[in-house]
């Protein structure tokens, strides 16, 4: 665990400085600008599109720390960084410990970045009067549910080619998660898929947190529907964490020096 | 007894990469796993690394089965992996410091784990390199970085694959010379395949050919000169007149020939059959289908 902690903290460290930080930066800030473009659209009901899609972006980044469990997954399997890990004791616990606080420190900053940013540019967001508290669990809720379900995920795909593939359905689902446009804008049958992934949730959730209540009346039901947030949260969070520790023990039992080799001379037969 | 292996099979399909294969090894021993690409070196060394499931036959790698290996085994157990690309920006104390973090737990009076990173650094002279980022490194400074994390846990048994594939002759004996001091000073127990005999023959003290999935051979580089040894190639003139004769017995066949002609005698020459020749015949032999007994 403490390694694991430590090796977090180290990757972190790496992925946010140099570079690659302007990478992380990049979708934060272009959908912050896109934000406060648009943000006076009209969406009826007294509401504009900036304040109301906002807090629906901060859980939409939280949802795609998935993809980013994903990508790191493939490529460390490629690179033998996995396999390294297999070699010691401890090892593999101490990678995951080190993905999970690697991941859930760049969502962070994601969701620092979007809500420190849509409070100075978006008119209608004011930090004083968000309900931290929701803010706070849901928040916590969401990271679990999608890292343990990124996990799985990066177990299953073979190569950080298909992970491309796997981020196409994620894409889709947040078009249809009621991030950008209300879910009542959409067909009952969108709106019944999107009400079974946790995207929609954590953009429901985190309006209920920044939104006051009388926006309440825009959403499904007319209601922010708490118990139902934490229930769907909590059954894939559940689901992930029952799930990812068992795809996990079999994706790593599959590594060996001479799996990566192979990988190894299909990635340069690529590049060749 | 370090590493026991009785009977292993393994089987893919109804294809057998091992068949029958039984070695042991003893503590502080090195033991090279010589053989031609795809006889099964890889597969062997990968099912005592516990990372490969055998189909059959009974392991035993420091007395517990590999493939129910736990953490505490683990610890004891040092694997030198060929990196690749993997961890390029941590740098070299930080890899290592880390790595190392995980063994503190296995700490014994005896073996005080893990081993001090400057210390380490210094042993398989990385000292220089020490706040390098890994990416920056060079081929043969990241071989000597595998080591160092394969050794920071202080195994007791460790295990190389292929580990100089790639290398030029220089790269190549550094690293003979790293193995050697790793078990001169730290009793280290080493198994390590090559397909290179001449690499089996410095770093081993014994050799086991593995061909075709079966060992074919076993014993140390001289046993096999002597099993495998073919006739010597005796070549000389009389009288301007060139011969030549195969005989085991060479030195005799010098003598006498020195008898006979005395002054006339000359342009001998004796070219011993080498250990290469023999392997070469070996391996061709074994894949002809005519097994040797050994």
């Amino acid at each position: 665990m403490r390694p694991g902690l430590a090796r977090g903290a180290i990757e972190l460290r790496q992925s946010l400085t140099g570079p690659d930080l302007v990478g992380h930066l990049l979708w934060p800030v272009v959908t912050l600008v896109a934000l406060a473009l648009l943000q006076h659209r009209d969406l009826g009901a007294g509401q504009s599109l900036g304040a109301y899609a906002l807090p629906g972006v901060v859980g939409m980044f939280v949802a795609l720390g998935m993809l980013l469990d994903v990508q790191y997954l493939s490529a460390d399997r490629e690179d033998g960084t996995v396999l390294r890990a297999r070699a010691v004791p401890g090892g593999i616990t101490g990678y995951l410990v080190g993905k999970l606080v690697t991941v859930s420190g760049t969502v962070g900053l994601y969701v620092g970045v979007v809500v420190a940013g849509g409070a100075l540019l978006i008119d209608g967001v004011d930090l004083r009067s968000v309900d931290w508290v929701t803010f706070t669990w849901v928040l916590l809720l969401g990271l679990v549910a999608t890292q343990s379900l990124g996990l799985v995920l990066g177990a299953l795909v073979r190569s950080p080619r298909s992970a491309g593939y796997v981020s196409l359905p994620v894409v889709g689902l947040i078009a249809i998660s009621g991030i950008f446009v209300p879910l009542t804008a959409l067909a009952a049958g969108w709106q019944a898929v999107a009400q079974v992934f946790p995207v929609y949730w954590l953009g429901l959730g985190m309006r209920a947190a920044f939104l006051p209540d009388a926006a309440a009346v825009a959403e499904l039901g007319g209601s922010w529907r708490p118990l139902e947030t934490a229930a769907v949260l909590g059954a894939w969070a559940l689901v992930g964490v029952v799930l990812a520790p068992v795809v996990l023990r079999r994706m790593a039992r599959k590594e060996s020096g001479s799996s990566v080799a192979a990988r190894r001379d299909r990635a340069l037969q690529r590049v060749g | 007894m370090v590493v026991e292996v009785e009977g292993l099979r393994m089987r893919y399909g109804s294809r057998d990469v091992l068949d029958d294969v039984s070695f042991g090894m003893e503590r502080g021993r090195v033991v090279a796993l010589l053989g031609p690409n795809g006889a099964g070196k890889t597969t062997t060394i990968e099912i005592l690394e516990g990372f490969r499931r055998r189909s059959a036959g009974r392991v035993a790698v420091l007395g517990v089965d590999p493939a129910h290996g736990t953490e505490q085994w683990r610890a004891r157990v040092g694997i030198v992996l060929q990196s690749w690309r993997d961890h390029g920006r941590w740098r070299v104390r930080e890899i290592l410091a880390h790595l190392g973090s995980y063994y503190a737990p296995y700490s014994t009076p005896d073996t005080a784990r893990p081993w001090d990173v400057d210390d380490l650094m210094a042993a398989v002279g990385l000292t220089d390199q020490a706040d390098q980022e890994v990416r920056r490194l060079s081929g043969g400074q990241r071989r000597r970085l595998d080591v160092a994390v394969g050794a920071v846990g202080r195994p007791e048994v460790l295990f190389l694959d292929e580990p100089t594939a790639g290398f030029d002759p220089e790269a190549r004996r550094e690293f003979h010379d790293l193995v050697r001091r790793l078990v001169r000073d730290h009793g280290t127990t080493v198994l390590l395949t090559t397909h290179d005999l001449a690499e089996a023959e410095t770093l081993a003290d014994r050799i086991l050919v593995l061909d075709g999935g079966r060992i074919v051979a076993d014993g140390t580089a001289a046993d096999l000169a002597h099993r495998l040894a073919r006739d010597d190639e005796v070549r000389w003139s009389v009288g301007g007149e060139r011969f030549v004769r195969s005989t085991p017995h060479s030195t005799a066949f010098a003598r006498d020939l020195f008898a006979v002609h005395g002054e006339d005698l000359a342009d001998l020459e004796i070219r011993r059959a080498s250990l290469e020749d023999a392997y070469l015949a070996l391996v061709r032999q074994a894949e002809s289908g005519q097994r040797v007994a050994s």
